[in-house]
């Protein structure tokens, strides 16, 4: 473990963090600002679109932060997967020619994808208080819960950016299933709106939406149906974990086993 | 492993799977394995190779391109993995081979700075301290706020130089570095690798400059085709390399002469200590003036480049007879090569096929240079 968290690491990581950061916002006007506009405008046009035009809510109380605690934690989700996919080959150069841990540009992926989270989740904070939502102390439960996320992203991550070095189909494939996937949790809608209840347990076994429900529960309202609530604390609550574990085991050992060879695939 | 060891290769081969068309997608390789084809053919790079370099050596590896000494250097840096065998490393190893590796063309010098520094295990804090060290050796001071995609590639090499040779590893491995940047540049990796022996440094080194094997290496190693040919010493293996680089040349010079409508041929008639002569014929279908040109060629160099004069130029055939006064040079195999250019344009239209080769014998005396005599005096003062 120890050799994992050494003062050369740490140094590599931080330099390709603050490098990824560098790059991204190079060359507009507005720069870091970005990393907080974003979430904002993208808030008002749900707001707009979901709350006044469509009246999605239904009878949840505060919907709009509901409905932007989802999006903050699926853009999350689809952001770290999505960038990390094309991590490994876009640092070809890199591998091909130094030997610094493989796993480390996929880790440093991750951390700027959680760097932007926690700016989203800052925007979050503040309609959260700004709406004057009562918090209760289920808050406490968020932060296992988006390391639950990050988990499932990361072995997602790393199965992907592996497999892209040998199947370069891979990240449209990714984009159609995130496309899917995205319909299919319940983000821009309330579960309510379904009305066969195996259809909403089915859905529930998805660990995002577990996730983005626990989280919506934990933070906005009770009133939230969770896998928790509507398993009734049966046996089938613990599905999206062991999925999340499964992942996260299957990516580690697929990337291990491919890494060895990825200077000379990619 | 033993003490004074640094690197110890045992048997290691590699070979790569070059596929026969674009087949990293899903579909073919799906469709490959429906047909049950092997979408790939396999190219041994590597085959069995084992050595040992010991600490403080400076080690060089030189062959042909494509001959596998980069694929070992990058098995003995760690980016590629042996398929059998095993490397050991007694030590720590520079993580670059090449240099300016991880630049990135959109950041500031001074950000590729640290960042590169990362990437050699420096922390901000490290490199924080060096910085102004690396800057002035580099001797880009002013540059150093502007983008990298705006510097000119001498100045790139300069600024990834300076962080390498921060390093402070035990074991270097260095893939034709030699290879960029000009004279004042080379000048530097020279007094860098001098440093590096005095600080008995272990240091392997893939290059194509057989001058610098001679004058750096202690040992050397002759790769042929992924097979470790010879290991020894640095003047034997140069030799063999430049022996089988004329070779090469030889080779393409008759496909080059196959099919001319020139033709040219020489030949040594006599040789005597004194004076070697060479009869030439030469022919052309073309109505044009031609010129002879010879090289007289010394361990791959050549020594002596003269030509027939240009104010009575060559046309159509004839013969000629050159004699040259051997006396001038120092013991030694030289060969003789010539070539028939067209006087218009300088272009060469014919090589000579013979193997036209004379010996000075002697006994090798290092204080009369290399292949010339020279009319030289010391004096003592």
């Amino acid at each position: 473990m120890k050799q994992y968290i050494s003062k050369q690491n740490r140094a590599l990581l931080s330099e390709l963090v603050r490098t990824d950061f560098k790059l991204r916002y190079q060359g507009s006007v507005l720069g870091y600002a970005w990393s907080l506009l974003r979430p904002l405008l993208l808030f008002l046009i749900l707001y707009i679109v979901f709350v006044q035009i469509l009246k999605f809510g239904g009878d949840v109380p505060h919907f709009p932060i509901y409905l932007l605690l989802g999006i903050v934690l699926w853009t999350f989700f689809a952001e770290m997967t999505s960038q990390s996919l094309g991590s490994i080959v876009g640092r070809g150069d890199l591998i091909r020619k130094i030997r610094i841990p493989r796993w480390m540009i996929v880790f440093s992926t991750s951390i700027s994808a959680i760097i932007n989270l926690f700016l989203n989740l800052l925007v979050v904070g503040a309609f959260l208080l700004f709406n004057k939502v009562e918090l209760s102390w289920s808050i406490l439960w968020l932060p296992l819960i988006l390391i639950e996320i990050y988990l499932f992203a990361l072995g997602i991550s790393l199965f992907l950016s592996a497999a892209f070095v040998k199947y370069r189909d891979i990240n449209y494939i990714w984009e159609v299933i995130l496309q899917g996937a995205f319909y299919l949790t319940p983000i821009l809608y309330s579960l309510t709106l379904i009305p066969n209840e195996m259809f909403q347990k089915l859905l529930l076994m998805n660990p995002m939406a577990q996730a983005i429900q626990d989280a919506r529960y934990s933070a906005v309202t009770h009133e939230t149906i969770t896998t928790h609530s509507i398993f009734d604390g049966g046996w089938y609550m613990f599905i999206p974990f062991t999925v999340v574990i499964v992942v996260l085991v299957g990516g580690l050992l697929y990337f291990k086993k491919e890494s060895r060879y990825f200077a000379e695939n990619v | 492993m033993r003490e004074n060891v640094a690197i110890e290769v045992e048997n290691i081969s590699k070979s790569f799977k070059l596929p026969h068309e674009k087949q990293n997608s899903i579909k073919s390789a799906f469709v490959n394995f429906y047909k049950r084809k092997k979408g790939y053919e396999k190219q041994q790079v590597l085959k069995r190779v084992s050595f040992e370099i010991k600490q403080g050596e400076f080690f060089g590896i030189v062959g042909r391109n494509g001959s596998g000494k980069s694929t070992l250097l990058k098995l003995l840096a760690g980016t590629y993995t042996p398929e059998e065998g095993y490397i050991k490393i007694n030590g720590k190893l520079t993580p670059f081979i090449e240099l300016g590796v991880g630049f990135n063309p959109e950041l500031s010098g001074r950000e590729n700075v640290y960042l590169n520094g990362a990437l050699l295990g420096f922390s901000r804090k490290d490199m924080d301290a060096m910085y102004d060290e690396i800057v002035q050796f580099a001797e880009l001071e002013r540059f150093m706020d502007q983008k990298l995609k705006n510097y000119s590639s001498g100045m790139q090499v300069r600024l990834a130089f300076s962080i390498a040779i921060q390093a402070n590893t035990d074991i270097l491995l260095l893939d034709e570095v030699l290879a960029v940047g000009d004279a004042a540049f080379q000048q530097k990796c020279y007094d860098y690798f001098e440093k590096l022996k005095r600080e008995k440094k272990t240091i392997v080194i893939v290059t194509h400059d057989m001058a610098a094997v001679k004058r750096f290496c202690t040992r050397a190693a002759y790769i042929v085709n992924g097979d470790i040919k010879k290991i020894g010493d640095p003047l034997e293996i140069t030799d063999l390399y430049t022996e089988a680089n004329i070779e090469g040349i030889e080779k393409q010079h008759r496909q080059f002469t196959s099919s001319q409508h020139h033709n040219l041929t020489a030949k040594i008639i006599k040789q005597t200590p004194q004076q070697v002569i060479i009869n030439f014929q030469y022919k052309s279908d073309q109505k044009e003036e031609m010129y002879v040109g010879i090289s007289v060629i010394r361990e791959g160099i050549s020594v002596a480049d003269i030509t027939t004069s240009l104010e009575k130029p060559l046309i159509s055939k004839g013969k000629l007879t050159y004699t040259l006064n051997t006396e001038i040079f120092n013991e030694g195999v030289y060969q003789i090569t010539a070539s028939l250019f067209k006087k218009a344009n300088r272009e060469c239209v014919a090589i000579s096929k013979e193997r036209n080769t004379f010996i000075i014998k002697g006994e090798g005396d290092i204080t009369r240079g290399n292949a010339l005599k020279l009319a030289d005096t010391w004096e003592y003062n």
